[in-house]
Parts: C-alpha cells; sequence; structure tokens
C-alpha cells in the first residue's frame, strides 16, 4: 500500500512532452558523428517499434493465397474482403459493439463515481475520510485478476454471469483506484475560494461540484478517462471467464476463439488483429496528451 | 473549503459500493476460500493450510509450479534489465534532441497500447516458421540458418515472449525517464562539468541517483506485470504453455487449475494458488518499494 503514504506532492500528472526546452539544448547537444549515430539508433528503434504493426494492417489487405507465396509482399492491390469476412462471418462486427458498450460503460461509471469521490476525499479533512482514501488507492497495486473465482461466483449467485452490464461493473469498480488518485490531486489543487463564494450565494454542495468544480477539472477527467479506456479495451481475463455467449464476447475474447478455430485463415485473422487495435491507435491519435499523462501519473506513487 | 461529513459520506458513497461489492469483497474471500475443503462447488470443513500443502506436494504442481515460478522470475529478471537499460539509452539519446523527442516518444509507445493477446497473435503469425514474414527475410538475406522455429522450440519460446514484451512495454520506462531527466536542473551537469567531470562520470554520479526513484517505479510496476502476465503467453502458447509447457506462467497454472482442471477441489488448490500469488506480488511490490525509499534518502540524503 505503498500509494497510501505519499499522496502526491507535486498533484497535476507531470507531462514529460511539455519538459523544459532549455534541458535539451545548449551543451549537451552532442556534434557529428556522435549525433549522427543517436539519430540512427533511435529511427531505427522507431522502425522496430512500428514495423510489426505495418505488416499486420498491410497484411489484412492481401489474400491468404498472397500471403502464402510472398510473406513479406507488400499490398499491391489492397483488398477489404479479410474484413468484410471477419466483420460478419467472423462476428468482430458484435464483437467490436460489445467491446464498445462494456469499454464506454464502464469507463462512464468509473469517472462519475471517483470525481465525486475524489472531491469530496479533498474537501474533507475527517479521519473517516482519510481511512477511505487510503482505501481506495491501496487498489492502485491490488492484482484483481487474483480474485476472478470469488467475482465469478458472486457474479453466479446475482445472476451477472454472461452480461455485459456485470463486466461494466467490475470494471468501473477496478478503475476507482487509478481515478480518484488522479483526480484527487487535480482537486486538491483547486483553490477553496470559488466555492466559499458560490456558497455564500446559497448554492449547495451539489450545485457547487456540478456548476463549478467539474469544469474546472476537465483536463483531469480527459486523463482518467481516456487512460482507462486503454486496459479495459484489451482485458483478456475476465471476459474469457464470465462470458458465455458468442454473441457477447467482447474483442479479445472473440479474437481467441476465432484464433482457435480458423488457425490457417491467416488474413481474416489479421483483419481481426487490426479491427481489435484500430480503436485504440485513433484515441491515441487524439488524445496522446491525456494517454502520456496517465503512464506518467504513476511517476508519483 | 471544507466539507461536511455528511455531505462528503453521500459523495463518496458510490464509489465505496461499487468498490467494496466488485473489488474488495472478492479480494478477501478469494483468501478465505483457501482454507476450506471443496467438492465442486460446495464448501466444505476447515482445512487451515491443507490446500496450501497441497500445491507442493501433489502432481500436477510438484512439476508445473516450480517451472512457472521460475519462468515467471527469468521473464521478470530479463524484461527489467532489458526495460531499465534499453529505455535509460533511448531517453538519454532523446533528451538531447527536442524537435524529434515529442514524435519519438509517441511512435515508441504504440506497442503499449495494442492488447497483449493481439500482440501474442501477431508475434506468433510474424514468427511462424513456414509462412512468417520474419523467416522468410531471414532466408532471403542468406541467414538459412537462423530460419528457426522460434515459438515451436522449447529452448527459444520463453526468450522470445520476453523480448516480444519488451517490445511492447519499452515506451513506458521511455517516457518515464524522459520526464526524470527533464525534471534534473541542467546547472548540475553545467557545475559537475565546469568542475572537470566527464559525460559518463556525470551520468553515473548524478543523474543515475536523482533517477533513482523513476527506476525504481518501473522495477515495482514491471515486478507486479512479469508476475500477472497472462494474455500474451496465452495468445504464443495457448493455457498449458507450449511448447512443452516452455510457456508456462503462474497465472496460466492458476487458470488451468480453477477452470480447466475439473478436479473436485479446484476452488480450493486454485485460491490456495491465487493467495500465494498474491502474497508473492503484494510482498514483492512493498518490500521493493521500502527498499528503494531507504536507498533514495540514503543517496539523497
Amino acid at each position: 500500500m505503498t500509494a497510501t503514504t505519499t499522496v502526491p506532492a507535486a498533484p497535476a500528472p507531470s507531462d514529460p512532452l511539455r519538459q523544459p526546452k532549455a534541458a535539451g539544448g545548449g551543451t549537451t547537444r552532442r556534434r557529428g558523428p556522435g549525433r549522427v549515430a543517436a539519430s540512427i539508433i533511435l529511427w531505427g528503434y522507431a522502425i522496430v517499434a512500428l514495423l510489426p504493426l505495418l505488416i499486420m494492417v498491410m497484411s489484412s489487405l492481401r489474400t491468404n493465397m498472397q500471403l502464402a507465396t510472398d510473406p513479406l509482399g507488400l499490398p499491391t492491390s489492397p483488398t477489404f474482403a479479410a474484413y468484410r469476412r471477419a466483420w460478419t462471418q467472423g462476428q468482430f462486427g458484435a464483437y467490436f459493439l460489445n467491446s464498445l458498450l462494456v469499454t464506454i460503460g464502464a469507463v462512464a461509471l468509473s469517472t462519475a463515481v471517483s470525481t465525486a469521490a475524489a472531491y469530496a476525499l479533498a474537501r474533507s479533512n475527517s479521519r473517516i475520510m482519510r481511512v477511505l482514501e487510503a482505501l481506495f488507492l491501496s487498489g492502485l497495486m491490488l492484482p484483481i485478476h487474483l480474485a476472478v473465482l470469488p467475482i465469478f461466483y458472486l457474479f453466479d449467485g446475482v445472476g451477472l454471469i454472461d452480461s455485459r452490464i456485470g463486466l461494466i461493473l467490475l470494471y468501473g469498480a477496478g478503475g476507482v483506484p487509478f481515478s480518484v488518485f488522479v483526480l484527487g490531486a487535480f482537486f486538491r489543487q483547486v483553490p477553496g475560494e470559488l466555492e466559499e463564494a458560490a456558497a455564500i450565494d446559497g448554492a449547495g454542495p451539489w450545485r457547487v461540484f456540478t456548476t463549478i468544480m467539474i469544469p474546472l477539472v476537465r483536463p483531469a477527467l480527459a486523463t482518467v478517462a481516456v487512460f482507462r479506456f486503454v486496459p479495459i479495451w484489451n482485458d483478456f481475463l475476465f471476459p474469457l471467464v464470465l462470458l458465455r455467449s458468442d454473441s457477447k464476447y467482447t474483442l479479445p475474447v472473440g479474437l481467441s476463439t476465432f484464433f482457435g478455430e480458423h488457425a490457417n485463415d491467416y488474413s481474416t485473422i489479421f483483419a481481426g488483429l487490426v479491427i481489435t487495435t484500430l480503436p485504440l491507435i485513433a484515441l491515441f491519435a487524439i488524445a496522446t496528451k491525456q494517454i502520456v499523462a496517465g503512464l506518467t501519473a504513476g511517476m508519483s506513487k | 473549503m471544507r466539507m461536511r461529513l455528511g455531505t462528503a459520506a453521500l459523495f463518496v458513497l458510490p464509489a465505496l459500493v461499487l468498490f467494496g461489492v466488485f473489488i474488495l469483497y472478492p479480494m478477501v474471500t478469494a483468501f478465505s476460500y483457501a482454507f476450506f475443503d471443496w467438492q465442486g462447488t460446495s464448501r466444505g470443513a476447515f482445512v487451515g493450510f491443507k490446500q496450501f500443502e497441497a500445491l507442493f506436494t501433489k502432481p500436477p504442481f510438484t512439476t508445473d509450479l516450480p517451472r512457472a515460478l521460475l519462468h515467471n522470475i527469468v521473464f521478470f529478471l530479463a524484461t527489467i534489465v532489458l526495460q531499465n537499460s534499453i529505455g535509460l539509452g533511448i531517453a538519454s539519446l532523446l533528451h538531447s534532441r527536442a524537435s524529434t523527442r515529442r514524435a519519438l516518444q509517441t511512435l515508441f509507445a504504440v506497442p503499449y497500447l495494442v492488447s497483449p493477446l493481439v500482440v501474442g497473435y501477431l508475434w506468433s503469425l510474424l514468427l511462424s516458421p513456414a509462412f512468417g514474414p520474419v523467416n522468410t527475410l531471414l532466408r532471403k538475406v542468406g541467414l538459412e540458418s537462423w530460419a528457426l522455429p522460434w515459438l515451436g522450440d522449447p529452448t527459444t519460446a520463453l526468450p522470445v515472449v520476453i523480448l516480444i514484451s519488451v517490445w511492447q512495454w519499452i515506451g513506458f520506462p521511455v517516457l518515464l525517464y524522459g520526464a526524470a531527466l527533464g525534471g534534473i536542473p541542467e546547472e548540475f551537469s553545467e557545475a559537475a562539468r565546469v568542475d572537470g567531470a566527464r559525460p559518463s562520470q556525470i551520468f553515473r554520479r548524478i543523474k543515475l541517483p536523482l533517477l533513482l526513484p523513476a527506476i525504481g517505479t518501473v522495477s515495482v510496476l514491471t515486478f507486479i506485470f512479469a508476475m500477472e502476465a497472462f494474455a500474451l503467453p496465452y495468445a504464443v502458447g495457448g493455457s498449458t504453455g507450449n511448447p512443452g509447457g516452455a510457456t508456462d506462467f503462474l497465472s496460466l497454472l492458476f487458470y488451468r487449475t480453477a477452470f480447466d482442471s475439473g478436479a473436485t477441489d479446484a476452488i480450493g488448490t486454485s485460491s490456495a494458488l491465487a493467495t500465494l500469488l498474491f502474497v508473492v506480488i503484494f510482498g514483492g511490490a512493498l518490500t521493493a518499494t521500502w527498499v528503494l525509499r531507504r536507498q533514495e534518502r540514503r543517496l539523497l540524503g
């Protein structure tokens, strides 16, 4: 429960993309051959990082025949046939919608409850609230996948097996520690004067919270929502164990079923891999800053 | 502005209920399961540590448990060495170039977004012995003898899984170390340089000690991640860790015990295994954090 001992000293997750420019310039800059070598290493590694993903996309645009005869070939006459097969016959269309529903539902749920909780924790100095905060933050390092068996029986008891709602509740709960951690740090940064002025004008706590505080912490809300999206979208064990019917599978489980049954249908598998990955790449493209902020939020732990 | 306890409690309640029901309660029951006798899903008598004894005395655990544990430890150690050295190296190279740092950091972080399951399937296709692009490329450039069944051979499978995992996660240490390096005032290196310190000395004596908190964070998170690894080995070698258990991990063993074994006391033994894993993960993470904190204090005074 290390997280509980140090509620972040520097509340806002530092953004490494906006570190002071001065640090990079000036005398540390190497010139000449050293700098060229560094460039080669860095761009070379960028190729290593991206080429496999590029091959994944290119292979999804080729036919099985082309993939078998020339695995390294380029998609000279790209075809989307594999995507059509994956989307309908492979049921990736249904899996995609399930993933979207579960992920968005869970992110909305955990962000909503965590924002309210984080605000109260930041504005109350009662000892009970400190204990509760410690309890939430202890979840940051909790390997919750190890509790899959009791979760299974809990769900079994209340009829949440094979239910997307069940997954939403579970992931929503799993997101509470991280969201409370990041949002709490933000709320603590907001000075109390605004709320005091609003209270004098007669606004109750709920109104102050919804009309003044939420707009102020919008950047943190974006970080929390975007950053939680990724692990929920990608999670495999919980839907594997908790879902039964094919029509409710999320993408990772659907993918593993498809891979098991059609191991030789390479191009359709590649298309399935792309379908599973593309939303996250799109999300990263529009919200790079939030994802990076989320990754480095762990620093203050 | 302070909030009254009653109001604060209302704000915290939804998060508390959600977190309590779906995370804390299953987590606590997970431990309790391990201390009872089980016949299918009905709980028998309290048996103390009998289930834990079974893990060390009964097949298949006598062979599978030490093997899986060894794989997790090798996986952790290799990952930590590679991630820290490559990550720190790349971050240092990036540090001296203000203009392309952002773009490169972003590129390196892309594989992090991809589901470990997708990464596993993708690489098993890329590395497939006959039709895989990797071996095709090796044959084309005359490295015929290197065109091995990388994931099919027990001797190469685990190292390849480690490399795949490092490939996926390297963006994380690059970002964290980048942020940490950006936080070190340039004056420190400047002063040392004026005093005649060589670049290697500046790195070892000034930057490395100041990077220790970041290195600690990466190491602890890598430990938790390595002990929990599930989706990647599942995709690469199935739930039995093919070939021949060469990619078996503790979480796979847990999954098999709980859901695939069909043994009547599956709940008891798998819960004992989960409890053991929990103690290792949580205890390990806590101890590591504690040791690192002490080191930091000693180094930074």
